[in-house]
Order: C-alpha cells, then structure tokens, then sequence
C-alpha cells in the first residue's frame, strides 16, 4: 500500500524529471532548424520546438504554483477523458476527409489542381486520421480505461500516460501536415516519414511500458482477456512498425529516405505489415474493446471465457500469416501466395469464434437491443465483423481476388469492417465511457444515439453495395472480351461506368459523417451535464451511479 | 537445406507443431481447475468500481 | 509470503503473455519473408534491369509525392485478359532496385507498368496538366504545377548514395556525375547527352516538356514513366527453366 503522499512526491519527482528531457526535445529541434535547407522540415522541428516548450512552460508552472505531483485520487480517469475528446475530434475530421476525397473521384473538379488538395495527397490523409487518429485515439483511451479497472489499480505513472497521449497527437499532426505537403514514404498506412516513424516508436514504447508496469501492479490475480488482445496489439504494431518502416534517411537534416527494402521482399514486408495493421490495430485492439464494453453494456460476463482463450492464440497466430492476399498473381513467388491464401480461409474460424462470443454475451438480454441504442450500436459492430470476417476469407479465395483485387470491392470491404465493426464498436465505447468519465447520471439524448445509429447504418449500406456494384462490375468489364476475342472494354469505359456508383458512395459517406456530427453533439452535452426531456428509459447500466462510487475528484 | 526439404519439413512438423499448440491451448482454457479463475475472471469488468491501492 | 514475492509472480504471468504473444505473431512473418531473401528462385535471371538514371529517381520521387500509388499500380498480373491489356505479366527482377516498391493496391486508374513508350511526350504533358482534356471521363486530378518547378532542388547524388547503402549498385562514376546526368537527360544537344545513354542502358532522352529553358519536374516524372517496363526484353525472355516459380 503505497500513501497518498509518497505517491504525490513521486508524481513530482516525475514532473521534475520531465524538464531536461522537454529541453533536450527544444534543443534537437533547434538544431533540426539552424542545419536544415527542407523547408518541411523546418515547419516540423518548428512544431516540435512548440510542443516540448508547451509541455515544459505547463509543467514549470505547476512546480512554481506548488502544484507539483498533483493529481485526482483512485483511477486515472484524466487521460482517458483527453483521449474521448481526441477520438470524437480526429474522428470527425478523417470522416470529413474521406468524404472529400469520395467526392474528387465522383467529380474530379475538386481537385483544384494544386499540390495539397489532389486525391493523391488527401488519401494517405483520409486513411491515417481514421485509422491512427481516430482509432489510434480510440485504443489508447479504452485500454487504458479497461486496463487499470480491470486490475483494480491505478494506472503506471503520472507523466507516462499524459506523454503517451500528447506524444501521440504530435506524431498525427506531423504525420498529416507532412502527408499534405509531399512528405511521404508511400508504403500504405506507414506513409509517415524516418523522422516522424522515430518519434512514434517512442511513444509507443512508453505506452508498452505504461501497459505493462499496470498489469505488473494488479491486483486480480488473472489478467482479464480484453488486456490480451490489448497487449497483443500493443506489441504487434512495434513489431510490425520497426520492421516495415528500416530505412535510410538521405541526410539526418532532410525528409527523405529509402526503405531498405526493394521490390518483391518490399511488397511482402509492406502487406505483412498492411494485413496486421487491420488484424493487429484494426481487430485485436477492438476486440479488447468488445470484451471490456459489451459485458460492462449489458451487465453480465461474456458469453465464454474459455472461447475467448482460444479466440486470443488463434486470432494472434494465423493472422500474422494472410499478408501475401494482397499479391495474388503478382511477381511474388506462388509458395508465399499459397501460405497466404490458406491461412486467409483458416482466419474465418477464429474470426467468427469472438463474433458469436461477442454476440452471445447477450444472451438472457436480448431485449437490451431494443430498449438501449448503444447496445444495439455494439452488437452491429459485432455483426459488421463477422460479415467482413466471412467477406475477407471469401475475398482470399485467389480466383475470387483475380476479379476483385484493384477494385472497389476491396474498398468496399474495407468499410465494411472499418465503418461498421470498427466505427460502431469505437461509437458504443465512446457512449459509455463520456456518462462516466464526465459523471453524468446518463447521456444526453438516447433519441439522438438512435438518430445517429440509423443514419450511419444507412450510410454504410449506400457505401458498401455501391462499392460491390462498382467493384465487381469493373473488374467483370476488365476482363470482357467481345465475339471477335478482343478485349471488349477501354480502360476508361470502365471508369466512366463508375460515375454514378462513386456518387451513391459519397452520399453514403456523408450521412457517416452527419451521424457523428450527432454524435459529438451529444457527446458535449452529455460532459456539460445537459439532459435532454425525452421518453426512452434509459438504462441503468448507462449512468455513473452504475459505475460508481468513482472517488471523489 | 534446399527448397524442396524446407518445404517437406515444413508441411509435416509445420502441422504438427500447430496442432500441438492449438492442442495446449485448448487444454489450458478447458482444464477443470482453471474453471474458478476464469470465472472470476470473467466477472472482473463487471465490479470494477472498487480500486484496491 | 511476502508482498513483494508475489509481485514477483504477476510480473512473470504477464512477461509470459508478452513473449508468449511475440513469438506466436513472429512466426508467420519469419516463414513468409526470410526466405524470400535466400531462395535464389525469388528474383528471375534476367537481362537489362538497371538503376535508375538520376531525372528518372527525381520522376520517381515525385510520383510518390504525389501519391500516384494510390490509383495506379505497377503490377500486371499473370491473367490473360491484364497482359493483353498492358503487356507481358510483370518480373520480380523489374522491381529489385526499387526502395520502396510502387506495385500499388488499386487501380482507379491502369496499371503503369509497362506504360513507358506507349504514349507521347506532348500526350503526357497534356494530359498532366488537364487529364479530362485529353481523355474526357477520366477522374485524375490536374498537375500543372508540376511545369512550374525545378526537377530536383537538392542534390540527386545523395539520394543515388542513400540508395547504394540500400543495395542499389550505383557506381561512383554514376554518384560523380549524377547532377549533370539529371540535367543533360533532358537536354539532348547538350554535351552530356550521350554519356547517360551509356552509363544508363535504354535511357530516354529527350526535352520531354517542351520547355528548353528549365529541366523541370514535369521533365522528371515523365522521364520515369517513359521508361516503366521497357528495360527487359520479353522477345528473349525465357520463363521456363530456372525462372520457373
């Protein structure tokens, strides 16, 4: 049992601690400044110099106000809330993105014919704020929620968290602004360049130890299986994220480099890398979250906690496996597409066992899908997985992908799982944590929680059968030969019959993004304390009381 | 080691390597004694107000 | 036991969940990738793949810039409908100089593979600076900046050095003369002209933007896409044999 004071005094030991390394910060990026002729990076290590000082005038202004070592009592519920405020933000924001873009394909005047708005540099910008933004956000601030409950013990260290989630933001903005002004390594989903990767690494190493050194302190004796897949995803992506991205800087002073790696051995370590950032960040991490938030929702255990054991081995080993789907037919060697295939179709099983544990985790409460929007919310997500999860195998079939690779159908695949499984699991999570975090009695509105769960249900439907349309309709028109044996379609009466399928596509976007404007509306109120006169029950499960007996802040 | 024998050694103890930890894997979630634990542990988010330290 | 006995034990519980977790996701990636580095039937045996000449690099890097791997890919695959389409399927070995590979993931627009020679320079100048003024239905955004801009504002030897570290076999002699190699590709009476013909096999040269006043980007990147896919001979290229996979 450590005190309150002993406590406190390491805090501020901690912060101490913090002001040579925000002056070392300041002193590398003035050094960047004085020696660099790369105008981005002068903008880059400007920025940096912003942030270090930032956090070191916050941090001399505590120990000055005799601050020093503060903070609120029992669970570290401050960053988890800077990190709901994160998600809804970058979330709102790579939706918008993608719509935009969805536009320029429909209608490819908004372009505007400059550097920084063309489809080729606003892409990378639409896929990185959903996915390490938005998601990103998302998985910091719900495992470090699940994290330190489910062992009953605050979470590790007093700066550690707050430079994970800070740090964490800093990669984004120097990630995205770089990404709009041409710097970018062109591997998808690892576009950031040698720098920008360098700075992640760190603050992905102290997220692993803030992770670990709270499971090391806990006070349950088993770790809770969420903290598996939680795990699992934490120290996949470091893997996946040093090995992808070895590369050679020009010059320590410049923003470009080349990866080490070329051609064939480039495209598989980038697709081992690709696949398991959906199989690692995209699925192991919220699946931490389904198992955390479903049974928390609905008030009971999961379904089965055996399944779940074997759901977290099988779902880690055989997706490590399915990258080479990704190359089907190309210049990679047949035995590596082979592997990829097989183990793409085993990936169904595994898949499909956390689907149905998820989704009977509610058996005995079914009636919750009626009366409480955000259960629904959750288990639609939970449904939009074990749909893309049937999708995907199917899609690994090689003489399928012949038809369906470097089409829509992929897109439309992707946003199955990304809009449906992770955007809903991500919502429902949001939804619970905001009431507590905020100690509100209840949300805002349940009626604009079913608003926002129709209008984006809608949206994704818009999106996904427009993109199956357009997807297999192309790659049925690319393959079509006339009675003379001739190829019967130019490539650009393909795109031309994309047109109206782009559009229906856009709209379904933008009714995403109209929900989660709801969304972050209520969101607000709800942490204002608002309650809006209305006649759905709300469920007790939803409030603060039920979660409760938070310590006094 | 050529292709071919990598490739031979692979498709037989590859399976059976697999097996046996799918094996292990399973022994462990299904072994009776471990039944309480799980339980426990699968009940943790559900009373996790109370913060032990 | 004491308190800090048992400490001892949940940190070892949750270090076996961590090394347990890396080696099971270890695997996979180490089956599927080391090999590809050691089997000598990865990379076909093939004549004429070459480093790219320094304009062709500075092209390189602008395609990425840009992002053009986000429509196009530079990946015919070995189906009978994309080889009639774009030309024989593509080799391993038309790739192995290239940090990072640009085979792409879709195709908004085609495959650029072998789109080197099949298009005239004037067409590409055109069609880059308004696309839907040469092809009407087409959705590629405008790039008419790309005139406005020096092909390459450092210096390209450097990056010929970074790639060399990467495997890349540049020559010194091709590092010497990398800054007049990039200028004279695009000015064909200049006195270098000659000379990266001979040092770069196949290699283009010619004012490819019309614009004899400055080598521009536009120079660079189409200097690049002339020459995608036309190094390797395909009327000699023997699939069977060792370059069986």
């Amino acid at each position: 049992m450590i005190t309150e004071q002993v406590r406190t005094d390491r805090a501020a030991f901690g912060e101490l601690l913090s002001l040579p390394v925000a002056a070392l910060i300041i002193a590398i990026g003035v050094a960047e400044i004085l020696a660099t002729s790369d105008a981005v990076m002068t903008f880059h290590a400007g920025v940096l110099i912003l942030a270090a000082g930032a956090a070191g005038l916050w941090l001399l202004m505590r120990r000055m106000g005799g601050k020093a070592g503060e903070h609120e009592a029992g669970y570290n519920h401050a960053v988890v809330r800077a990190g709901v405020i994160a998600s809804m933000f970058w979330g709102l924001a790579g939706f918008l993105v993608g719509d935009v873009i969805a536009w320029q394909l429909a209608y490819p005047v908004l372009n505007f014919d400059l550097p920084w708005t063309n489809f080729g540099r606003l892409r990378p910008l639409h896929t990185s704020a959903v996915i390490f933004a938005f998601g990103g956000n998302v998985l910091i601030a719900t495992s470090f929620f699940a994290v330190q409950r489910t062992c009953r013990t605050r979470l590790a260290g007093h700066m550690a968290p707050w430079f994970v989630f800070w740090g964490y933001q800093l990669f984004i903005v120097l990630a995205a602004t770089g990404y709009v002004l041409g710097v970018t390594q062109s591997k998808e989903y690892a576009e950031p360049e040698w720098y920008v990767d360098l700075w992640l690494t760190v603050v992905w190493v102290v997220y692993l130890l803030v992770f670990l050194c709270t499971l090391f302190k806990r006070k349950e004796p088993h770790i809770y299986v969420a903290n598996w897949f939680f795990l699992a995803f934490i120290v996949t992506v470091a893997m996946l994220h040093l090995i992808n991205n070895v590369t050679i800087p020009v010059s320590w002073t410049g923003t470009k480099s080349y990866i080490y790696w070329s051609g064939v051995q480039d495209a598989m370590t980038q697709w081992w890398y690709g696949h398991n950032a959906v199989g690692f960040f995209l699925t192991a991490g919220f699946l931490g979250i389904m198992y955390y938030f479903v049974p928390k929702r609905v008030e009971r255990p999961v379904y089965s906690y055996r399944l779940s054991i074997v759901h977290f081995w099988a779902l880690i080993f055989t997706y490590i496996w399915a990258g080479p789907h990704h190359l089907f037919y190309t210049a990679l060697p047949d035995w590596a597409q082979t592997l990829g295939m097989t183990f793409s179709i085993i990936l169904w099983m595994p898949s499909w066992g956390g689907m149905i544990n998820g989704l009977m985790t509610l058996s005995g409460a079914w009636d919750k899908l009626r009366t409480d929007p955000v259960v629904r919310m959750l288990v639609v997500s939970v449904a939009f997985y074990g749909m893309s999860t049937f999708e995907g195998p199917l899609m690994s079939i090689k003489a399928v992908n012949s038809l369906s690779h470097y089409t829509d159908w992929t897109i439309g695949h992707v946003h199955s799982g990304a809009l449906g499984w992770v955007g809903f699991v991500s919502f429902g999570a949001l939804y619970c944590l905001t009431p507590w975090l905020w100690q509100r009695a209840r949300l805002y509105s349940l009626r604009l929680v079913e608003w926002h769960f129709w209008i984006s249900t809608l949206g994704i439907l818009l999106y996904i059968t427009a993109m199956w349309v357009s997807g297999i309709l192309q790659g049925l028109m690319w393959r079509a030969y006339d009675s003379l044996g001739f190829l019967e379609y130019s490539f650009i009466e393909t795109v031309e019959a994309m047109h109206p399928f782009y559009i229906i596509r856009a709209i379904g976007g933008g009714l995403f993004v109209i929900g989660s404007l709801i969304m972050a509306y209520n969101l607000w109120r709800t942490a204002r304390g608002d309650e809006a006169v209305e006649t759905i029950q709300h469920p007790e499960s939803a409030s603060a009381a039920a979660l409760a007996k938070l310590p006094a802040e | 080691m050529t292709y071919e024998t990598a490739t031979s050694f692979a498709q037989i103890w590859g399976m059976f390597f697999f097996i046996i930890v799918f094996g292990a894997v399973l022994v462990y979630a299904l072994w009776p004694s471990n039944r309480e634990k799980f339980d426990r542990a699968a009940r943790s988010p559900l009373n996790d107000d109370i913060i032990e330290d | 036991m004491s308190v800090w006995e048992k400490h001892k034990i949940f940190e070892t519980k949750s270090m076996v969940l961590l090394i347990g977790t890396l080696i099971t996701v270890s695997i996979g990636g180490m089956v599927e990738i080391m090999p590809l580095y050691y089997l000598d039937t990865t990379i076909e045996k093939v004549e004429g793949v070459r480093p790219y000449s320094p304009l062709e690099l500075a092209g390189r890097n602008i395609y990425i810039r840009e992002g053009c791997y986000n429509c196009h890919s530079q990946m015919i695959r070995s189906l009978r409908d994309e080889v009639e389409r774009y030309g024989p399927y593509s080799l391993a070995a038309e790739s192995m100089y290239d940090h990072p590979f640009q085979w792409g993931s879709k195709r908004t627009g085609p495959d650029l593979a072998r789109v080197g020679g099949k298009y005239s320079d004037d067409w590409h100048v055109a069609h880059m600076i308004d696309p839907r003024d040469i092809v009407p239905g087409s959705v590629m955004p405008g790039y008419p900046f790309l005139m406005k801009t020096p092909a390459w504002s450092g210096n390209i030897a450097d990056d010929m050095r970074a790639n060399r570290m990467a495997g890349v076999p540049y020559t010194d002699a091709m590092i010497a003369t990398a800054e007049t190699d990039l200028q004279a590709q695009a000015n064909p009476d200049s006195d270098g002209a000659e000379a990266v013909a001979e040092r770069y096999p196949k290699a283009v040269v010619r004012d490819f933007d019309g614009d004899p006043e400055m080598v521009s980007e536009m120079d660079a990147l189409i200097a690049y896409l002339q020459m995608l896919g036309t190094l390797v001979d395909f009327s000699v290229y023997d699939a069977a044999g060792s370059n069986l996979r």
